[in-house]
């Protein structure tokens, strides 16, 4: 093991070879086994699972599960959650998108009374998350009267600056060439921004709208103050409502069939979109 | 910070940075000047008017034993959770980094976890550990050991690290393994031919060459820990048993929505506000070397 | 086709002046080539015209019309950058037409015009590609497209060749040129290679720290080089430049040497003799010490140090003028030049005084 190499280097050796992968295998393992668990817990009977040990391989309630959490659930069908989350979720991402293109076009190309002003009060709202303004912003969405809706939910979570520093970044590496080739060919300002900034953009856009919709599917805290009304829940946060009050027994096949159902979307999102998930995840850090 | 090239005029870019603005000032500006304000005032019990206490609220908090007793218990809870992710994350970074084929499926799956939202994620682990049903505690019961984290204070913080941890564990692989695969073939090679073996290399060479991801990592999961967590605490134990689990930014929630002690949730905020400042500047500044790195 | 007119145009960023009062007047048709080192100021003086930097004072006129507030759409121009500044997302054919697509050509008629610019410039096959799918050449050519699809008044070209590897250079420069004179359009074109300047050039303007030094044919710069600058910048391998004293009917050298001369000049002067107008002699005033020499095929250039003085000084003789048996050993020891091809500058500014 000791006189193993880096990768793509000179020795190879079987033994430690198989060691690595049975070592890499375990990891995965280890780390996958919560997901195995809650799929095997969403596809057998409550009774299998309130007399520990539960078994570690899938039931055949798979279909009576699911479809019992979609359309009824515990407080609301699944689906009505489903809705609510994909809803929040993609108008995050979007609206946090559209906003960050527009204010980081006009911040990287225009020189204009304040520019620098609205550059330092955008970078302000860098990384303070909503849960540490959170009893204020409460009382304006309640101050509105956004409590129970789609606004609220939205609002609040696209007023942070991540996306439009990006832009910005990715914006200063366009070839000032091409700013001047396209005024010489006659393009005004919002001519040039949808025929060349926005087509060149493409794949920052789709990482980013990749990291945008985990995050805005993911929330927590803030649908959980602002939604009364179990119509209104998303699912992540629905889950928690789903565990009864006092000594009753939870619906386990239920909630795990729901919490599966809870994180289909963003794995899927995730592992299909996966080389432009990373990029985009270490551009945002950078 | 500009492009040689501008347009002109001043109307068109004030129209397009509006929608931001108008956001940020509604749902950022106002209400973080709201929290400054409000950490100035104690409202009386029926909510009518409100006293200006000055830094009063502060001092309370300082003085506060339970207030205390949460910025350890965040102190701790974070350190762990950075840890306890970057730890594994490494090992398994370095393990696929030593294989040419199959890296990119193990990277496929680890990546899972990245994207189940914190609170679920608590709701697995909880399942697991639960002390009706919980498959592991059942097992941990079988060996002697009883598992209650219900009761115990130290299983309880061990269970909202490790769910916290959990998804952590994805992220801080992408980046460790990333860095990995950036390390020049060469310097490896020259360490080789060098005779260094490769333990030594990874000590003496890779760690090093790494330190610049470690430090971003650390940062970026101490204010995961600080502030994205809140879901893992309140489904697995909303914040006991006694305040075991309590970190700041639950506490923020706990006394200003439960408990409706407005003016002392509103100076929480302030100081995590002071807190999350500082950690941006720190990470900024350090984000400026890298650059130059 | 159109005139253009420089008048005392001057360009300052903030306090630095960098453009000092430029005039210049460009006939129809004609190919102005603006050379110079780097940091002259001949990229701000195309860009200005182009109406991508402000003029800070000074006039620019294109066909009599004053242009310096006027947008670069609406100055009739196109420009050739020498990163090509090609569209990267768009098609070789989207390119060349997006200037035509902006300004409203329907597109029966954008779609003729760039198919005649591409069969002139022989891209028909690549119309459909992308920027990166073609070399650098075919990159260049694709860029001169999108300039005369537009038929502008003025052609602009900021280092084009720049980035191109020494063999398409020279092939390139003869495509420009042609492609100029057939299509009969104003030029202006701004390089730091004084071989395409003198190779391309009907006029050129030799630049210097923000001012233009000589404008002139290509001939007549090299000939009567109207500064030490230009008579140093233009001509390769470089004028040698001796010092030197006229007195009375007399030149004599820092060697030591002398030989009779006319000039309205007297007193100390720097005198300037081109390396081709060297020639070996055995009465030669000039003896290179420890020389050098360079077999080129055609020429061979001679490098060695003055006897008598610390100057170096090359000569560039014709044909292979080395000795069979000792390679980089020269033939020649002493040489001359003739007196009417010495050029006098004065100490002071520089400029000719012969």
């Amino acid at each position: 093991m000791s006189t193993q190499s880096h990768s793509g280097m000179v020795e190879k050796r079987g033994t430690s070879l198989w060691l690595t992968h049975a070592l890499m295998i375990a990891g995965v393992l280890v780390v996958f086994f919560p997901i195995w668990l809650a799929f095997v817990a969403s596809t057998v009977t409550q009774q299998e699972i309130v007399q520990p040990p539960m078994p570690l391989l899938p039931g055949g309630e798979f279909i009576n599960n699911y479809t019992k959490a979609l359309t009824s659930g515990v407080n609301v069908p699944v689906m009505t959650m489903l809705i609510n989350s994909l809803i929040m979720a993609l108008g995050i991402a979007i609206g946090k998108i559209i906003i960050s293109l527009l204010s980081a076009f006009a911040i990287v190309y225009f020189k204009f009374p304040g520019r620098t002003f609205f550059f330092w009060l955008i970078f302000l709202t860098l990384m303070l998350p909503v849960e540490v303004r959170i009893v204020p912003t409460y009382e304006v969405i309640a101050g509105f009267g956004l409590l129970n809706s789609y606004s609220g939910l939205i609002f609040p979570l696209i007023a942070s600056a991540t996306a439009t520093f990006l832009f910005r970044q990715f914006f200063m590496t366009i070839p000032d060439e091409l700013t001047e080739a396209a005024r010489l060919d006659g393009a005004r300002p919002m001519r040039f921004f949808i025929d060349i900034v926005l087509p060149m953009s493409r794949t920052n856009i789709a990482a980013l709208f990749v990291i945008l919709f985990i995050y805005g599917w993911n929330q927590y805290l803030w649908p959980l103050l602002i939604t009364t009304d179990p119509e209104m829940n998303t699912i992540v946060m629905g889950i928690k409502q789903m565990f009864p009050s006092g000594d009753d027994v939870a619906d386990w096949p239920v909630i795990m069939a729901t919490s599966i159902l809870a994180m289909i979307p963003p794995v899927f999102v995730v592992v299909s979109m996966q080389k432009l998930f990373i990029r985009g995840l270490v551009d945002s850090e950078k | 910070m500009q492009k040689r090239v501008t347009f002109n005029g001043w109307l068109l870019p004030m129209l397009l940075v509006l929608p931001q603005l108008l956001i940020s000032a509604v749902f950022f500006f106002y209400p973080a000047g709201q929290a400054l304000y409000q950490s100035l005032f104690i409202p009386d019990p029926f909510g009518l008017s409100s006293q200006f206490v000055g830094l009063g609220n502060f001092e309370y908090l300082l003085g506060d034993k339970y207030y205390r007793a949460s910025f350890f218990t965040t102190a701790l809870f974070s350190t762990l959770v950075t840890v306890v992710s970057m730890v594994p994350a490494l090992l398994l970074a370095v393990l696929a980094d030593r294989l040419i084929k199959g890296a990119g499926t193990y990277r496929t799956l680890l990546i899972w976890p990245y994207a189940v939202a914190p609170a679920v994620a608590g709701v697995l682990w909880l399942f697991m550990f639960n002390t009706r049903v919980g498959v592991v505690s059942w097992y941990l019961g079988q060996l002697g050991y009883d598992w209650n984290h219900v009761l115990n204070d130290g299983e309880a913080m061990g269970l909202v690290v490790v769910a916290s941890a959990w998804g952590r564990i994805s992220y801080n692989f992408l980046f460790f393994f990333a860095a990995l695969q950036a390390v020049p073939r060469s310097v490896i090679e020259a360490a080789a031919i060098d005779g260094a073996r490769f333990w030594r290399r990874f000590f003496t060479i890779v760690l090093p060459l790494l330190s610049p991801t470690t430090f971003f990592l650390l940062v970026v999961n101490i204010v995961y820990a600080f502030f994205e967590t809140f879901g893992v605490i309140h489904t697995i134990t909303s914040g006991g048993p006694q305040q075991a689990t309590t970190i700041l930014v639950y506490k923020v929630f706990s006394d200003g929505f439960v408990g409706q002690d407005l003016g002392s949730s509103a100076a929480q905020s302030v100081i995590l506000l002071i807190v999350v400042g500082a950690l941006t500047v720190f990470q900024f500044k350090f984000v400026e070397k890298r650059v130059h790195y | 086709m159109a005139t253009l007119t420089l008048e005392n145009v001057k360009k300052s960023f903030g306090k630095t002046d960098v453009i000092h009062g430029v005039d210049l007047s460009v006939n129809d048709g004609e190919f102005i080539v603006i050379v110079g080192p780097s940091g002259c100021g001949k990229s701000t003086l195309l860009r200005m015209v182009a109406g991508l930097e402000t003029v800070s004072g000074g006039n620019i006129e294109i066909d009599g019309k004053t242009v310096n507030d006027l947008e670069p759409m609406d100055r009739d121009i196109a420009m050739v950058f020498q990163n090509y500044a090609l569209y990267p997302h768009m098609s070789v054919r989207e390119n060349m037409a997006y200037g035509l697509k902006v300004a409203k050509v329907p597109k029966p008629e954008r779609d003729e015009k760039v198919a005649a610019a591409a069969q002139r410039l022989q891209l028909t096959d690549y119309l459909d590609r992308k920027p990166r799918e073609l070399s650098g050449g075919q990159r260049q050519r694709v860029a001169m497209g999108r300039a005369i699809v537009r038929e502008p008044a003025i052609f602009l070209f900021d280092e084009p060749l720049s980035n191109l590897d020494a063999k398409l250079r020279v092939q390139m420069r003869l495509e420009i040129k042609q492609l100029q004179s057939s299509l009969g359009v104003t030029s202006l074109y701004v390089t730091h290679d004084q071989v395409e300047a003198m190779t391309m050039a009907d006029r050129m303007i030799v630049m210097n720290k923000g001012l233009a030094e000589q404008i002139g044919t290509p001939l007549e710069v090299y000939e009567n080089p109207a500064s030490l600058f230009a008579a140093q910048f233009i001509g390769s391998p470089a004028m040698n430049v001796l010092k030197g004293d006229v007195n009375n009917q007399t030149l004599s050298l820092e060697n030591g040497a002398s030989m009779p001369f006319t000039s309205k000049h007297q007193g100390p002067v720097h005198v300037g003799i081109r390396p081709e107008h060297i020639f070996p002699a055995d009465d030669g005033i000039l003896s290179l010490a420890s020389s050098y020499a360079e077999p080129l095929g055609a020429t061979t250039l001679l490098h060695g140090s003055l006897e008598g003085s610390n100057a170096l000084l090359t000569v560039n003789l014709p044909g292979i003028a080395v000795g069979a048996g000792s390679p980089g050993q020269p033939h020649a020891k002493k040489f001359n030049f003739d007196a009417a091809h010495v050029h006098l500058f004065d100490l002071e500014t520089g400029l000719n005084c012969t």
